[in-house]
């Protein structure tokens, strides 16, 4: 029975027709319906607007769903204590977010901290989360977040919500702000690091490329609804007319460079 | 007489009026602090809330002083001592720019680094103390250095009550006709109001949050 329950997937997170609507009335998300097994990344995919961020958040619960649910380790999250669920989710956010009255250390062990882990246990902690996102502890532990590159900060983030290795790890457009070159980097480390952790992550995004670089699976999501889940072989080959214009619009990108 | 005789003969009753102003200001900010970055904090909160409690600051600002320490006297436990009675009235004009900053200060606070904190699992109490006033801190020192430069000169009306402080010169030398009597109350009180201004200046540089 064990062995049979180790064999098939597990899922972690699960929409059940969840929705989310503004006082106001408007639609953000609506009818949402997708499980997102342990161990994989999921890329969610679209437009500025189209209920991406909406439907991260209802997973940390930093908003709760006006419809149906979303379900955490088999239990709603509106039956979770909303501190302890978020402790247990990492979150890296676009602008990511650093206290900037914090030291890169103090910053990072924040989780650790709240939790109220030994002083010796967060140094050791902190060092390594820093060796984790490729940066030498002796000379960023005491910097301050307008010390650091953007490149810097964004590890910085990551390794932030890694602190006390939560295993899941929400990401909202993360690499948006960076320059080519160094969300290029940051990409290739970020998959090398989840070979290593094998977490859950839920990464939105609205760039094709990174989605194909870095999902298992991609979520499309369009004027909030989820149109589909597909593995990155599947949305390549995809009918859905949403689907194909992505692609579309990433093979002109690479028919532009190959006539270069 | 020289205005330097006048100074050195009269020095005694000059320093005791200024501990006695020194006292009125500094139990008054206290008292402001004590309310008004609270009511701050509702008003950054609480929008719905913002309206009456900064109409009701805005108010007691537009009373004019005399009036404001005129209504107050015949006021029950307050009317006992004129201290408490101008202590009061100075309070309720300095809440204003208190109230004020540190409402304006944790609306200023990034979005990012509020959601960061959310998202992480701090508790509201938590984003409030580790978060928000930490970094709103240098805009609340600001509210706070305009009240105490403001209550400085405000306070010396509070001589018209008996409350003591540097007003007593001022409203002798003006029944006398002295100016030198008007100085030696105006001039300590200029002197405070520069010296309160330039340290909490340089306290409020230092704490203002790197970018």
């Amino acid at each position: 029975m064990s062995d049979l329950a180790a064999a098939g997937p597990e899922a972690i997170i699960e929409f059940r027709g969840a929705g989310y609507r503004l006082p106001g009335g408007q639609v953000l998300l609506h009818d949402a319906s997708f499980t997102v097994w342990r161990g994989e990344t999921l890329i969610l995919l679209g437009r500025s607007g189209a209920g991406k961020t909406t439907s991260l958040k209802l997973i940390n619960r930093l908003l709760e769903p006006t419809d149906g649910q979303v379900i955490i380790e088999g239990r709603s999250t509106l039956d979770w204590d909303p501190i302890a669920l978020r402790r247990h989710i990492g979150y890296v956010i676009q602008d990511i977010g650093l206290f900037p009255h914090y030291t890169v250390e103090q910053n990072i062990s924040l989780v650790p901290r709240l939790e109220g882990w030994p002083a010796e246990r967060i140094r050791v902690r902190s060092q390594e989360l820093l060796a984790l996102v490729g940066l030498d502890s002796a000379q960023f532990l005491g910097r301050y977040p307008h010390e650091l590159s953007g490149g810097q900060r964004q590890r910085i983030g990551v390794a932030r919500a890694l602190a006390a290795d939560p295993p899941i790890l929400l990401m909202d457009e993360p690499f948006g702000a960076l320059d080519p070159l160094t969300r290029m980097d940051l990409r290739r480390e970020f998959l090398a690091l989840q070979q290593r952790l094998k977490k859950t992550i839920v990464i939105v995004t609205h760039d094709t490329s990174e989605a194909l670089l870095l999902g298992t699976r991609i979520g499309l999501v369009e004027d909030g609804a989820v149109k589909g889940l597909y593995s990155p072989k599947e949305f390549l080959q995809s009918r859905e007319p949403v689907a194909t214009a992505y692609v579309e619009q990433l093979h002109a990108l690479q028919e532009f460079e190959g006539g270069q | 007489m020289t205005g330097i005789g006048f100074f050195s003969q009269h020095g005694g009753e000059i320093l005791q009026a200024t501990l006695e102003h020194v006292w009125l200001v500094g139990a008054t900010m206290l008292l402001a602090i004590g309310i008004g970055v609270p009511l701050g904090i509702v008003v950054a909160r609480r929008p719905w809330l913002s309206k009456p409690i900064l109409g009701a600051a805005n108010i007691a600002e537009t009373i004019p002083s005399l009036a404001l320490l005129g209504f107050l006297l015949p006021a029950p436990w307050l009317g006992d001592r004129a201290d408490r009675v101008a202590i009061t009235a100075l309070t309720l004009y300095a809440l204003l720019p208190i109230i004020r900053n540190t409402a304006a200060g944790i609306t200023g606070v990034d979005p990012a680094v509020r959601e960061a904190a959310r998202g992480m699992g701090m508790t509201d109490r938590q984003v409030l103390f580790q978060v928000e006033l930490p970094l709103s801190l240098s805009t609340v020192l600001a509210g706070i250095r305009v009240a105490t430069v403001l209550t400085i000169g405000v306070a010396t009306i509070a001589a018209a009550v008996g409350a003591g402080g540097l007003g007593e010169f001022i409203f002798r030398g003006l029944a006398m006709v002295n100016n030198q009597l008007i100085l030696a109350g105006a001039i300590p009180a200029a002197a405070l109001a520069l010296l309160a201004d330039f340290c909490l200046s340089v306290l409020e540089r230092r704490l203002r949050p790197a970018r």
